[in-house]
């Protein structure tokens, strides 16, 4: 097993290289070496100049001037069709937020209605406030009323023809007022979405400024709508994140357990898994077939929203899935949606590993399809580790190799622990943010993308950031990223510069503050609206910024576009399909600023990319006047 | 010596997508990447052309470096000769912009520089090992060989066709 330097040119993290370099021992193919075979990526795809909209075409722009058409053939230019793809882009990715939220308020109306096999409704002093929120009345009611109530209110958001999303409101007032004066204050989740394939059928709208403010509008009902849905309601159903240590990275699969690991998004399914993993009978099982026990690990977000709830260990972000796999270690791979990678099937093969799909939504070639519904929750989940637990025996002890390596981390920190953690107000926070110590904020999101080298934008980015006193706070693959990497750990302070050290010293939590899942990033949202109250501004005059150093999905077009319109800088990791079109490169560099006090950076450069945000964070603190 | 290689063309696998334009003129570009490219003025230039043999071909089309170039023997500047390396370039100093060379070219893939008033043509990229429209292309419908390699397969094929369905 020999790691090569075009090994290491792949990642910074250790148990990727060993694995890497097992993986081509076994002759066995992974994301990486497909994305090598898929260079160069197609030009036009890249630019995002072409469209398949209609079977007129399909047509393409020609970047270069004399050469090729220069229109499509239903006349549309390259900017029209890089805003009609760009926004059908963002309708992919808040549609997938929005259905997961949907998942959830689905999960707490059949809780609130007894029909839900095993769940209950954890957290009554979030199911209060929301319904407080909602102006549903709470005085001598039975929580599973004032649950039915709060599901059917925000089941609604999803349909809601006029009007407003209710958590938008949240946002502070200037900033709703200018949604409105813009037309970009969603009037429902599903319909803003609706409109944007609408407006990109052929012949509908064809002004590129008009199709991105759509886009925009159907971003903001996923950020401060669907995703906060999602989070809000998982938050009632399944407890409000606190701050609790586990540990990161493959490592975490066992030797001798039944390894099953939980992949995909929605805690829906995971939760389950995790109390069928507890049943005394299938532990009995698993003892009796020769392993010490079950150990349930997680995966991506899955592993994000189990990891803050209850300290399940992460194996690790998007690029490891196969991976994990690749240990030969693995019994389960039980996934339900969002960025499960269809080789999983053709590699499980591989190996004695079940590769279990669990939602109607969500199928793959060569995976074991066990339906999960929500009114058998728990039967079913036992049904997913029993099929892990009898797998056991089937392990070829030759194949397994599992990296030593993992990581401790601290994570859990919901906007409620935050206040918590400062002392129950956000007043040390505004006068650390006020005296300098913490020169600012920064939400670092996203994914992972073979076009940067694993967890390295990532990392590199966050370090630069801590460094200089930014105080930052991450979901998704960054945070599993920093989890590994030792950031997420009160004595990662020594890692800070002396202001965010000595604040973090001070409070006990590490520089870098995990808030959970990719639909969590409606956590940092709703921080900065609490903050940006309190001070009585707007959110794009706070010293924040957004970053996405390895994003890869529609989900993070439509976050990039939802954390702009909500006034807060970002700087991308990795191109978007946008450079084709000039206005609309101008549009999202430069003119939004009029529109929504915010524009995108791109910036491949990690480093840059942190001084980047460093230089906005301080452009607005001279702004504030500190 | 050595045979010099050619960009042979399998017409058959040709999809028309045209990845070979963009990575044509991104190898011409002064910045050599797609995003550079697409920001520079003049835009970089693509030297090979996709055309639609209707009804069912698509067919890239590039400079063939003749042997016996009729746009060498008509330019009235001499501005077109062989490289030791066989391949036919255009001196741009030396080119007066009179297109008599598009006139005699049989494959129309001369393009007319507007801004250096300039004829221009596949360079097939002195600098690179492969040229960049062979690697570009996704479907390995441009073939980078010698004459006789390019004949050896095309022999092979041809010969595993005679045979087919005589048993052995």
């Amino acid at each position: 097993m020999a790691v090569t330097d075009d090994i290491l040119e792949k990642s910074i993290d250790p148990t990727v290289h060993q694995m890497l370099a097992r993986a081509r021992d076994l002759g066995l193919e992974t994301v990486w070496d497909r994305y090598e075979k898929m260079l160069p990526e197609c030009g036009f795809g890249e630019l995002g100049v072409c469209c398949r909209n209609c079977n007129m075409g399909p047509c393409r722009i020609s970047p270069f001037e004399d050469q090729g058409p220069q229109r499509g053939i239903c006349g549309a230019t390259a900017d029209i069709i890089v805003a009609r793809n760009l926004i059908r882009m963002i309708a992919g990715g808040a549609a997938a937020h929005s259905d997961h939220g949907r998942d959830l308020a689905h999960t707490l109306l059949l809780t609130a209605e007894g029909k839900g096999g095993g769940y209950e409704i954890k957290d009554e002093v979030k199911l209060a406030a929301l319904a407080k929120e909602y102006g549903i009345a709470t005085e001598n009611r039975a929580k599973e009323d004032i649950a039915l109530d709060l599901a059917k209110a925000v089941y609604a958001e999803f349909g809601r023809q006029e009007g407003f999303v209710r958590f938008t409101r949240r946002a502070p007032a200037k900033r709703v007022a200018q949604w409105q004066k813009m037309g970009i204050d969603p009037r429902g989740i599903d319909r803003e979405i609706v409109e944007i394939m609408h407006r990109t059928h052929i012949g509908v709208d064809n002004d590129p400024v008009n199709l991105i403010l759509q886009g925009l509008k159907a971003s903001i009902a996923d950020g401060w709508g669907g995703s906060m849905i999602a989070t809000e309601i998982s938050d009632v159903l399944f407890g409000t994140p606190t701050p609790v240590r586990s540990t990161a990275n493959l490592g975490v699969l066992k030797e001798d357990e039944v390894n099953i690991v939980a992949h995909g998004h929605e805690p829906v399914l995971s939760e389950m898994i995790l109390a069928a993993a507890a049943d005394p009978d299938l532990v009995a099982r698993a003892k009796a077939l020769g392993a010490k026990g079950i150990n349930v690990v997680g995966m991506c977000c899955t592993g994000n929203e189990i990891i803050m709830r209850h300290g399940i260990p992460l194996a690790g972000n998007f690029m490891q899935q196969e991976l994990a796999v690749i240990t030969g270690a693995v019994e389960a791979m039980i996934v339900d949606v969002q960025c499960i990678m269809p080789a999983l099937g053709s590699l499980c093969e591989c190996f004695h590993t079940r590769f279990i799909s669990t939602s109607y939504k969500a199928k793959f070639p060569g995976a074991v399809h066990i339906q999960f519904s929500e009114e058998k929750a728990l039967d079913i989940a036992k049904q997913i580790v029993k099929v892990a637990v009898e797998n056991y025996p089937r392990r070829v002890q030759d194949k397994v190799f599992i990296p030593d390596e993992k990581t401790e981390c601290m994570v859990g920190f919901s906007t409620e622990a935050v206040v918590k953690a400062l002392g129950g107000t956000l007043d040390p926070l505004l006068d650390a943010i006020k005296s300098g110590a913490v020169r600012g904020i920064a939400g670092v999101v996203g994914c992972n993308n073979p076009k940067i080298k694993h967890d390295h934008g990532h990392v590199a980015l966050v370090r630069e950031l801590i460094k200089n006193n930014v105080l930052v706070v991450t979901t998704g693959c960054n945070a599993i990223a920093c989890a590994k990497a030792g950031l997420m750990l009160p004595e990662a302070a020594a890692d800070a510069g002396e202001g965010l050290s000595g604040v973090c010293q001070a409070l006990g939590v590490p520089p870098v503050l995990h808030m959970g899942s990719c639909v969590d990033i409606s956590r940092i949202l709703a921080t900065c609206a609490a903050v940006a109250n309190a001070l009585g501004v707007d959110i794009s005059d706070l010293p924040v910024a957004g970053a996405a150093p390895e994003w890869m999905s529609e989900k993070a077009v439509s976050i990039g576009a939802y954390v702009v319109s909500s006034g807060i800088f970002t700087v991308l990791g990795t191109v978007p399909p946008v450079l084709g079109g000039p206005l609309v490169t101008d549009i999202l560099t430069r003119g939004a600023e009029d529109v929504v006090g915010a524009v995108f950076a791109v910036e491949t450069d990690p480093v840059k990319g942190a001084g980047l945000m460093i230089a906005h964070i301080d452009r607005k603190r001279a702004g504030l006047g500190i | 010596m050595t045979q010099p290689k050619e960009i042979f063309v399998i017409t058959d696998r040709c999809v028309g997508c045209r990845t070979c334009t963009i990575a044509c003129a991104v190898a011409h570009s002064a910045s050599r990447t797609l995003f550079g490219a697409v920001a520079e003025t003049p835009r970089p230039k693509s030297r090979i052309y996709v055309e639609w043999a209707a009804p069912a071909h698509k067919v890239p089309l590039v400079c063939r470096h003749c042997e016996d170039a009729p746009c060498m023997h008509a330019c009235i500047s001499g501005a077109i000769r062989r490289t030791d390396d066989g391949v036919v370039i255009t001196d741009t100093d030396k080119c007066i912009g009179c297109w008599t060379c598009v006139m005699v070219c049989p494959y129309g893939v001369i393009g007319r520089d507007l801004e250096r008033h300039k004829a221009y043509r596949c360079d097939r990229c002195q600098d690179r090992d492969i040229p960049a429209c062979v690697a570009a292309c996704p479907t390995g419908a441009l073939v980078y060989q010698t004459v006789p390699a390019y004949a050896a397969d095309v022999r092979r094929h041809a010969s595993g066709e005679m045979v087919k369905g005589k048993g052995s």
